[in-house]
């Protein structure tokens, strides 16, 4: 059965990683603005169309 | 036929603004390339420009437009249609302040070396181009390294080189390309706030984490462990404390401030038995686990505060570019005009000493108390005293600061620095006798006040019954109640109906500063009205002409005249009778008195009644008047009075029967019969309000016990907004300024004003209605607490079941009855 605690000790692993991942996002900013990266992402890469 | 068709629709509006071109004969418009000059002027007016093929209003969108094709950036018009902003002609010596070091440490938020970042506010932006455009500015300008934009918060952030540019330069080149940036230096205070979003996510973060984690590790205990394996348990129940701590001390910590405060004041409010409920849940559970008596609630507790915290941060919605704080400061201008030994400087406006001599232009503001030195003062302060008509001053004359311009240039001495003058005082009144409005609901708090005592009373009774035959089960009844009664569902209702409440009104151009204002608005018994502005449109006025009817030739002369002159008043009078124009000779204005120009040989001229050659009349007229001579012969005049919003009769006879209404406002009588038309009888009329008068007003209506709605527009209802228990601002575009106030409503939501009013109530229902819901749920899990055998597994069960149900209840049924109002489509 100490499988089942290495199991739960990975997933806890994991999980703890996946909340500092959050807090990173949320510390370097990026829950500061919601809206505009997403329109923000649709504008094309504007100098390779003009050289053409 | 067709093709014509879509030629004609797109030739006529700007192609960089979209605004309408604008010319006598524009219906008559055609392809304008194959138009010689002579016939574009005729067809689109003495403004209008082309370039490349394409139409432009003015000379100003051209050059913005000329501006990108040469830094390649024209992709600012395919991504949409007509995205620009008619840049304001402005002399560029208006932001020589920006060079004065001081102003340029308060705007700039850090700098490392030669690198420096600024945020700027820029009201003007409205698309996905505008996001472009201003993120490619380092093409333009090569000191600027990068330039990010926040389209909510209507900003943009800029880092640039010190050494290749300066702020200068950068507002500038915002300026040209229509941007003008909002130099205001109240604007910066806005950091804290993000800084407290942030922790909330942190929080929820954390909360979340630990909830899913200490549900994982709480199954083996609710599945059954075989005997043999009590190690296994042992871990699992470690694991769980160790991800209650955080949730305990972290997360919770907002709620035991709460409670703390509102003990400490003598209240009980809905924190407090929150807070008791949290303290019992992690005590108990920690208990049990280093004794080994039981498996303990943390699942519960870490539930518990992720779905209080969603709520929290569901009811925080804010409007970040609105700002309901602001207060004269913000209205006043950066820097003015200084004029010494006939040079002129621009100085930041706290720099101003008595004595000195500055220079205002043509809707330029006054900022502090003056006396004219020269020029024609025609000043505007319809935002100060409500007071529609400009105001004709004389040489030597005091001005107050707030009044703008409307004319030519005029120079002034100043008389009182701007934190001494009359409304920089007037304001400081209002704010010293304003007690803090208070936030939390009073609905609530009631509420907890009751329930604590209750659920206090309750666990002491079961625990002492249960103490005759057995301490073991005393403590568990006792703590178990305090655990299910934990009104979670209780403290989420509110937050999740106002909630959506707020951003149902937000869909209808009503922004409020947040939910509790949902709550004293329900509660509200007498509106009053500001008229200025708020019950009229701020803008637009009906024109009409008294006198024997004018030929056709004769009004076409009348709007020749008019047209040139950019007095409001000419304004009105141009735009009531839009025709086409013919060649004004010998035009000439007088500031503040009239204008006049030959036509056809014959003298026409439009002013008071002086300028016109009458006799001066004492000012009670029932609207302003401009009167017309036509060779020295009085043809009439033309009335121009305001105009009221569309659908006020109908505003007002939805509320007149439930609310009782009064009007204030700073004009003079004139509209007196307008108005006890529109309102019913027993309405409260008062002309000639001070901004003093409306607050004191507002304030003996509650000292009569009412709770009063104030809605205005300007700085002078800025006290009574203040004063009143919920006070709305009516503008007509949201980015401009409104005073500090509760709610900002857009000009075009007025009507709407009961519907809203009457929603509010309908939320409060909708909370009543949950809070019996959250009580049934509590009263289940009572049920077996008081019996001492609330089980880990029931209350893992019961207290999500009872957060998500009155989640899913109070948002749905709010946008249902929103929908069924008209509200949502």
């Amino acid at each position: 059965m100490t499988v089942i605690v290495v199991l739960i000790g990975c997933s806890f692993v994991i999980a703890v990683g996946f909340l500092l991942a959050f807090l990173w996002s949320v510390k370097s900013g990026q829950y500061d603005d919601k809206y505009t990266p997403s329109v923000r992402i649709l504008f094309d890469d504007e100098k390779k169309n003009n050289q053409k | 036929m067709e093709t014509h068709q879509t030629i004609s629709q797109t030739v006529h509006t700007c192609y960089h603004c979209g605004d309408t071109v604008r010319g006598e004969r524009v219906e008559h418009a055609c392809v304008p390339e194959r138009l010689c000059d002579e016939e574009f002027r005729l067809v689109y007016g003495a403004t209008a420009c082309r370039h490349d093929g394409k139409l432009f209003c003015c000379s100003g969108c051209k050059i913005v437009y000329e501006i990108l094709e040469q830094n390649n950036l024209c992709t600012y018009y395919t991504l949409q249609q007509s995205p620009g902003n008619s840049p304001s002609l402005i002399e560029t010596s208006r932001y020589d302040f920006l060079d004065d070091e001081s102003i340029k440490q308060q705007l700039i938020q850090f700098s490392d070396g030669n690198i420096a970042g600024v945020t700027l506010s820029l009201p003007t932006i409205h698309c996905s181009s505008c996001i472009w455009l201003l993120e490619q500015l380092y093409k333009m300008d090569d000191g600027i390294m990068q330039s990010r934009v926040d389209f909510l918060k209507k900003q943009i952030s800029i880092r640039f080189d010190r050494t290749k540019t300066s702020l200068k330069n950068i507002t500038l080149l915002l300026t040209s390309l229509g941007y003008d940036p909002e130099l205001r230096l109240d604007a910066i205070e806005k950091k804290i706030e993000s800084e407290t979003t942030r922790a909330l996510y942190y929080k929820i973060g954390v909360a979340g984490f630990c909830f899913g984690n200490s549900m994982l590790s709480s199954f083996p205990e609710y599945l059954g462990v075989d005997a043999n394996e009590t190690v296994l348990r042992e871990i699992f129940s470690y694991l769980n404390l160790l991800l209650g701590i955080p949730v305990f001390f972290y997360c919770s910590s907002d709620y035991f401030k709460s409670a703390y405060g509102g003990l400490k004041k003598k209240i009980i409010n809905i924190d407090v038995p929150i807070a008791l409920g949290v303290v019992m849940l992690f005590g108990r559970s920690a208990y049990e686990i280093i004794t080994h008596t039981g498996a303990g609630f943390i699942d519960s507790l870490c539930g518990l505060l992720f779905f209080l915290l969603l709520g929290r941060m569901f009811q925080s919605k804010t409007y970040d570019r609105l700002n309901f704080e602001r207060n004269y400061t913000s209205y006043f201008p950066l820097s003015v005009t200084t004029k010494k030994e006939g040079r002129e400087t621009t100085v930041p406006i706290s720099a101003l000493k008595r004595g000195v001599r500055m220079v205002i232009r043509n809707n330029e503001i006054v900022p502090a108390d003056a006396i004219l030195l020269r020029g024609n003062a025609s000043i505007d302060y319809s935002f100060v005293t409500g007071e529609s008509r400009p105001v004709e001053k004389v040489l030597g004359e005091m001005i107050y600061a707030g009044g703008r311009q409307a004319g030519s240039i005029i120079e002034l001495e100043v008389m009182k620095e701007v934190s001494q003058s009359y409304l920089t005082q007037l304001w400081n009144n209002f704010n010293e006798s304003i007690k803090e409005k208070g936030q939390l609901s009073e609905l609530s708090n009631t509420v907890a006040k009751y329930f604590t005592i209750v659920v206090l009373t309750l666990s002491a009774g079961v625990g002492l019954y249960w103490m005759q035959y057995d301490v073991t089960t005393a403590v568990n009844a006792f703590t178990g109640i305090l655990i299910v009664a934990c009104p979670c569902a209780l403290a989420i209702t509110i937050p999740f109906t106002l909630g959506t409440t707020l951003r149902i009104f937000g869909k209808n151009d009503l922004y409020l500063k947040n939910t509790g204002v949902i709550e004293t608005l329900s509660k509200i018994d007498t509106i009053v009205f500001d008229k200025t502005g708020t019950i009229t449109h701020a803008q637009k006025a009906s024109v009409e002409f008294v006198g024997p009817e004018l030929t056709a030739d004769e009004l076409t002369a009348v709007y020749s005249v008019a047209k040139n002159s950019i007095h409001p008043l000419s304004v009105m009078i141009a735009e009531s009778l839009r025709r086409e124009a013919v060649v004004v000779e010998e035009f000439s204005e007088k500031a503040g008195r009239g204008v006049r120009g030959i036509i056809g040989g014959k003298t026409v001229k439009l002013g008071s009644r002086e300028f016109i050659g009458g006799i001066h009349q004492s000012d009670t007229l029932n609207e302003t008047r401009v009167y017309l001579s036509i060779n020295e012969e009085l043809k009439g005049y033309f009335a121009i009075a305001n105009m009221y919003r569309e659908g006020l009769d109908e505003l007002i006879g939805s509320l007149k029967n439930r609310y009782k209404l009064s009007v204030v406002s700073g004009d003079n009588e004139s509209e007196r019969p307008r108005l006890q038309k529109i309102f019913p009888s027993d309405a409260d009329l008062r002309f000639h309000q001070m901004p003093n008068d409306k607050f004191d007003y507002v304030r003996s209506l509650q000292e009569k016990k009412h709770r009063v709605l104030m809605v205005g527009d300007g700085l002078n209802d800025a006290g009574a907004l203040m004063q009143s228990n919920v006070g709305i601002a009516v503008t007509e575009d949201i980015a401009q300024f409104s005073p500090s106030c509760d709610a900002i409503v857009s000009g075009g939501s007025f009507s709407q004003l009961s519907v809203f009013i009457r929603f509010a109530k309908t939320s409060m229902v909708i909370v009543i209605a949950s809070f019996v819901l959250a009580f049934l749920y509590n009263l289940v899990g009572l049920y077996f607490a008081v019996q001492g055998a609330l089980s880990p597994i029931m209350a893992a069960i019961l207290m999500p079941a009872s957060s998500i149900t009155i989640v899913f209840f109070t948002t749905v049924t709010t946008q249902l009855l929103a929908k069924r109002r008209g509200l949502l489509s």
